[in-house]
């Protein structure tokens, strides 16, 4: 029940995009067609549920102990930054077919401020390791919903008459707007 | 001169918020308020100056297959400085402003400003950019929360304008920011691109 409240406030009422303004870069960018939107919203909750455990791990283990919690944000994007480079090289040679599939959209991680967000919250909100671990991929997940549902539209938008200045960004920034307010509606909902 | 035109270009030329479309996260999650845009604005504008600075300073000290790390590690300490800063003197604006100083590391603008300018420049005229475009990130904050307040509250800066009654709720809460921003580019286009 605890993990079920946590992935659904993670998906649908607290989603990453339409709630907690995180990885907007990725969604305005990489929403032009469903197919790539999916591949990066897979990539992301790889390397959010990986990055998670390990930023986990240092916090409790290595920062907290020592009292090193205010280089908190030095360590963390570090530690994020180096499991980009590795999660490309261990994929490269273990599974060609889905580092052809996702690669391109790893180094452009990094910089999602999701991972680096969802690492911190975890650790501010004081979660075990379990939940910190399946609010890690519920967030990913809620984050490819967005970006597919997203994707979806934008495609249906290339063919609308837009009028000139309102053309890409601000357009697409305006229909965002509108599937928030549809996404506040789950806000009602209370589980658990 | 130059350094001049350099900050006049961030400024409005180069907006890294409207015409960039840089560092969105914060430009949307931060602006319910025109205070916390503006703290906002002001807080990147810091990080921004400083670690242009020390970039460009270390330039050809940096060997180049490791300068991305090496830009992160200094963007980080300039951040950790911010927060602890914050911690001190500000405490109620850092509660307000959250998890956006730390991620304030991830913002595209600076990373951005490092690689294309402050690797290839003195430390005047980095210093010159990195008041530009935090110059130009403050303002668009700034103005989008001065609009997303005034049209949700009736109020800027806390000086009510008009019946808070007649407000718009949804400009504060979350979708209003997506639509609130979307029109100001759209206006900005309108009044910038020929």
């Amino acid at each position: 029940m605890e993990y079920l409240a946590i992935i659904f406030t993670a998906i649908l009422a607290d989603n990453v995009v339409f709630a907690r303004f995180l990885g907007i870069c990725p969604f305005i960018g990489v929403s032009k067609n469903i197919d790539s939107a999916v591949g990066m919203g897979l990539a992301v909750c790889f390397v959010m549920a990986v990055a998670t455990a390990a930023t986990w791990l240092l916090q409790t283990y290595i920062l907290a102990p020592l009292g090193l919690q205010y280089i908190q944000t030095i360590a963390f994007i570090l530690v994020i930054a180096i499991l980009v480079q590795m999660v490309e090289i261990m994929l490269r040679k273990i599974s060609p077919g889905l580092y052809a599939a996702l690669g391109v959209y790893l180094p452009l991680i990094t910089t999602n401020c999701a991972v680096l967000g969802v690492a911190i919250l975890a650790c501010q909100n004081n979660m075990e390791f379990i939940p910190s671990i399946v609010y890690a991929i519920a967030t990913a997940l809620g984050f490819t919903l967005a970006i597919a549902i997203f994707a979806g539209i934008r495609m249906r938008l290339d063919l609308a008459e837009v009028p000139a200045p309102m053309r890409g960004v601000p357009i697409a920034l305006i229909t965002a707007g509108i599937l928030a307010m549809a996404f506040m509606g789950f806000g009602g909902i209370k589980i658990g | 001169m130059k350094a001049a035109e350099i900050i006049a270009d961030g400024l409005i030329r180069r907006n890294p918020t409207f015409v960039l479309i840089l560092g969105m996260c914060p430009t949307l999650g931060t602006t319910s308020s025109a205070i916390t845009g503006l703290g906002m604005g002001v807080a990147t504008l810091f990080v921004l100056v400083l670690s242009n600075a020390a970039i460009s300073a270390i330039r050809n000290l940096v060997p180049d297959k490791v300068r991305i790390p090496a830009f992160i590690v200094v963007i980080a300490s300039f951040v950790t400085v911010l927060q602890m800063l914050m911690q001190a003197f500000l405490p109620g604006l850092y509660g307000a402003l959250g998890i956006f100083i730390p991620l304030i590391v991830v913002n595209c603008i600076l990373l951005g400003r490092a690689e294309a300018f402050a690797s290839r420049n003195n430390v005047l005229l980095s210093l010159a950019d990195g008041l530009g475009v935090g110059l130009g990130f403050t303002a668009a904050l700034t103005l989008l929360g001065c609009v997303r307040e005034i049209a949700g509250t009736g109020a800027v800066f806390g000086y009510q304008l008009y019946s808070p009654d007649y407000g718009a709720l949804v400009f504060v809460l979350a979708p209003g920011a997506f639509i609130a921003l979307g029109l100001l580019i759209a206006l900005y286009n309108r009044m910038f691109k020929k």
